[in-house]
């Protein structure tokens, strides 16, 4: 895999997530979600109110901390419906801190983001200021996944034996599954009881075993995509130049055909192009995020890279389940991190796994055999 | 036009208080339009109101037989835009130790919270999705917090009260003991699913009860005045009236009836059940769809002054391009001052009226086109006639078989073929369709709660029923007759992740109002 295409570009210099920079956090996460991850808005009310309340969020790249700081992972598990209508509570991340502060001795030293994409990108500032420590620079996705397995710290071959839960009534649930699949099936058993909303830790690990195993500098990469369009006079060209994406197409969505199978909101969206891209034709094949796009029967991106439809105007990100017919939009496809092109990266999270009968060609290269053709 | 003598039976007024005009209509009891005014809208509303008023009842030999007025009015509107005549309010959440990680009014701008918030607090309470209670009901707690924050009025939001509304009746009830006479706004009478949504629309509510006092006796003032009895309506965000009385207790449900009017009216002038609606006006044109009689509703959060709501709303799109609009610059309008500006008013500006007038498409003004004017007046029309082919194809999500209703003061800038539509039908009275809009809506009630999903059996089936007969009572209670009420819309949307399958049950109800 070459380097050049790494997704992680120069180290940036956001220190700190402050009040100003919540907004830019969301649209930033909102692109990085393809499409999933959960709407951003109420996040991002949290996270102003947290701030507000406790202070700015200090955020710190993972060599700045000691080899044995504890890292603690956060993300809202649940029924959208649910978490809309039963917001947390406030000190389910405190309850959660404690439980972990029992089990290894010490307090977590630093919060982290399961999933930089959508709304889950966004909660952890407001869990983090609740708790009084820093955000780290880094996620588990560097995009938005739908199954709890697509970690990286998964592919890094970390083992899942450690799960803990926190409710709104203040139950907390410490789970020690066999494996992954058993963390997944008894995380949501609890969640139901619970009420169909809860907050989870998984995968807390130590600074020195996050080196390789999770996707640093994502937060300040979120931040740095909002603030690209905020105000440009061309936000789209904005924001391709900062993802350094491939712009697949520029058109109106014609059809959109919906289904639910599997608890997966599933689907097919025609765009067809408009202006200079006139005659042209993407489809995008969707399961809760955007995975698959696809111009005269060739692929042109394919998950794990990041395909993201945003409004041709504003460049705002559009989430799958707003997707409406006549929408006139853009359709933006750029490398993901290196870790999910390896192997076990894309035995995880590639095509296959989606139940996609394709091999995985990088959009990069999908891009210069188009134009060499 | 003339409301000349013969006329018997009763006739009714239909007002729409708009941003630039206010327009009233006189109908009789077969619907035809008696008598109909414009006039500019005042900025303190009430004097805008009068003149159409005014305007209208002298042309009606009798206006004695005026029965009803109903009103669709932006009052409420502009008091929230302008923070002005609010009422303090004293706002309530039932769900601790559920909710605590964003307290009430968290997104609201804060000049709006400052004038609002009476104080807010989050008590012990609220339903888990599955009708367990998170907390039993802290009444005491509830005391505690009516007694130390005085306000004008009180709201109160429960955790999945629509679905389960007991805790807050019961709130209800104490604030009652308590306080006596301060009105409360309940969250399930207001809103769907989504707490903080729903939250801000009852909040706005119960800040509204002044305005909406304001309102009713601004109008019964009026009408007074003119020694008129009648029956008064408002107007609502899809379509529908409610009762003076009904429009008092949840006055934030007049916000966006402007919209709705124009379309019902325009579905009742043109005699076409569904449509594309364009209401023309100065500044903008506003383009919505029209099924079975009614706006189609917005999928997307509505914000209001800046703050974010569930409402219904019609969904609507809105372009740069009205009367006003200046040639070349828009969105830039020339506004109420068309009449001096305008190139066929002898003015320097070149308007989209001019460009209309120049291409044939309306005789209007005082002055010819001049020459020089007339290839960029032509570039123009063909500007006006892109921007709403594509607005329509917007709107029509991928249906070429609507005619294309025009409406509006401005209505003659469109063209009359346009692709995606098979006829672009003007029906007379276009220009006031709004106001006939207002005169001529049913009443309606309704709701949305939780329900098992298909599958679930007689428990099901009570709950749906019961959820129906709910929208009814509603229905009549906002002035149907209680004859006459159907359930017009009933819709199901399956919920994820739950322990059992469930959905979220909409029904609306709407009949005739009661003669």
């Amino acid at each position: 895999m070459s380097q050049h295409h790494r997704v992680v570009k120069a180290p940036r210099m956001q220190a700190r997530v402050s009040l100003e920079d919540v907004s830019a956090l969301a649209r930033g996460c909102a692109v990085l979600g393809t499409g999933g991850g959960g709407d951003v808005r109420p996040a991002a009310v949290a996270a102003r109110g947290a701030i507000r309340e406790y202070g700015e969020v200090p955020l710190v790249r993972l060599d700045e901390l000691p080899g044995d700081a504890l890292v603690l992972p956060l993300s809202g598990i649940g029924a959208p419906t649910v978490s809309n209508e039963m917001i947390q509570s406030a000190d389910e991340p405190l309850h959660i801190r404690d439980e972990i502060e029992r089990i290894f001795g010490r307090p977590p030293a630093a919060v982290m983001s399961s999933e930089i994409g959508g709304g889950n990108g966004v909660s952890p500032v407001a869990w983090a200021a609740r708790l009084g420590l820093p955000l780290l620079d880094a996620d588990a996705m560097g995009r938005a996944f739908p199954e709890v397995q697509m970690v990286s710290m998964y592919v890094a071959g970390i083992p899942a034996n450690l799960v803990v839960m926190a409710d709104v009534l203040g139950n907390v649930v410490t789970i020690r599954p066999v494996d992954g699949l058993w963390s997944e099936r008894i995380a949501r058993a609890v969640c139901v009881a619970s009420g169909s909303s809860a907050l989870m830790a998984d995968y807390v690990l130590t600074a020195a075993e996050c080196a390789g195993a999770v996707i640093e500098g994502t937060v300040g990469r979120a931040i740095a995509i909002g603030r690209a369009t905020e105000g440009a006079q061309d936000p789209l060209a904005a924001l391709e130049a900062e993802l350094g994406a491939v712009r697949l197409v520029t058109g109106k969505l014609t059809d959109l055909e919906r289904r639910t199978t599997g608890g997966f909101a599933r689907g097919t969206v025609t765009i067809e192009g408009t202006g200079g891209d006139r005659g042209r034709k993407l489809t995008l094949e969707i399961q809760n995020e955007n995975l698959v796009a696809i111009e005269d029967g060739v692929v042109r991106a394919m998950v794990p890279d990041l395909i993201t439809v945003v409004d041709s105007q504003t460049a705002t990100a559009v989430q799958t389940e707003s997707l409406r017919y006549g929408q006139r939009v853009t359709v933006l496809a750029w490398p993901c991190d290196p870790l999910w092109r390896t192997p076990k990266g894309l035995e995880t999270a590639g095509p296959r796994a989606f139940g996609y009968d394709l091999d995985y060609v990088p959009v990069e290269a999908i891009e210069t055999a188009g134009s060499a053709a | 036009m003339s409301g000349g003598a013969g006329v018997t039976g009763r006739l009714r007024i239909g007002i729409d208080v708009g941003g630039t005009n206010t327009d009233a209509v006189v109908l009789d009891e077969a619907d035809r339009v008696l008598a109909k005014a414009k006039r500019p809208t005042s900025p303190d509303v009430t004097e805008g109101l009068r003149a159409a008023l005014d305007a209208v009842l002298g042309e009606v030999a009798e206006p004695t037989l005026v029965t009803r007025v109903m009103l669709g009015t932006t009052h409420a509107t502009n008091a929230i835009l302008e923070r002005r005549a609010l009422g303090r309010v004293a706002v309530l959440r039932l769900g601790a130790p559920a909710t605590t990680s964003v307290p009430p009014l968290s997104d609201w701008p804060e000049d709006l919270r400052k004038t609002v918030s009476a104080g807010a607090a989050i008590v012990g309470g609220g339903h888990f999705v599955d009708g367990r209670p998170i907390a039993p009901l802290d009444a005491d707690a509830v005391r505690r917090f009516l007694g130390g924050t005085p306000a004008d009025a009180v709201a109160v939001t429960g955790v999945f009260s629509p679905a389960t509304a007991d805790q807050e009746n019961e709130v209800a009830e104490i604030v009652r003991a308590e306080l006596g006479e301060v009105p409360v706004s309940l969250s399930h009478e207001i809103g769907s699913l989504g707490l903080m949504e729903r939250e801000n629309a009852t909040v706005l509510n119960a800040a509204l009860y002044g305005v909406a006092r304001e309102v009713t006796t601004a109008l019964q003032a009026v009408l007074d005045a003119r020694g008129l009895r009648v029956e008064t309506f408002f107007a609502q965000n899809d379509g529908t009236l409610m009762a003076v009385g009904y429009a008092a207790r949840y006055p934030v449900l007049t916000i966006g009836s402007g919209p709705a009017n124009s379309i019902r009216g325009a579905a009742y002038l043109s005699g076409v059940p569904d449509a594309i609606v364009a209401d023309v006006g100065g500044t903008s044109t506003d383009l919505g769809v029209l099924v079975s009689g009614f706006p189609r509703e917005s999928a997307a959060a509505v914000e209001i002054g800046g703050v974010t709501t569930n409402f219904r709303m019609p969904d609507i799109l809105s372009i740069a391009l009205g009367g006003g609009t200046v040639v070349g610059q828009e969105p830039r309008s020339v506004g109420y001052r068309i009449a001096r500006e305008a190139l066929v008013f002898g003015g320097a500006t070149p308007t989209m009226t001019d460009a209309a007038v120049a291409g044939g498409r309306g005789v209007v003004g005082t002055h010819p086109v001049p020459d020089e004017w007339r290839d960029r007046l032509a570039d123009a029309v063909r500007r006006i006639d892109e921007l709403v082919a594509d607005a329509v194809d917007r709107v029509a999500l991928g249906r070429a078989d609507r005619p294309l209703v025009a409406v509006g003061g401005g209505a003659f800038l469109l063209p009359d073929e346009l692709p995606g539509v098979p006829e672009v039908i003007r029906p007379e009275h276009a220009e006031v369709a709004n106001a006939v809009g207002a005169a001529i809506a049913l009443a309606s009630g309704r709701l949305e709660t939780i329900v098992p999903a298909a599958g679930g059996g007689n428990h099901r089936a009570t709950l749906i029923d019961k959820a129906r007969q709910e929208a009814a009572a509603r229905a009549v209670a906002a002035g149907a007759d209680p004859a006459s009420v159907q359930i017009v819309e009933l819709s199901e949307i399956p919920l994820s992740y739950l322990p059992e399958p469930a959905v979220r049950l909409h029904v609306k109800a709407a009949g005739p109002l009661a003669r």
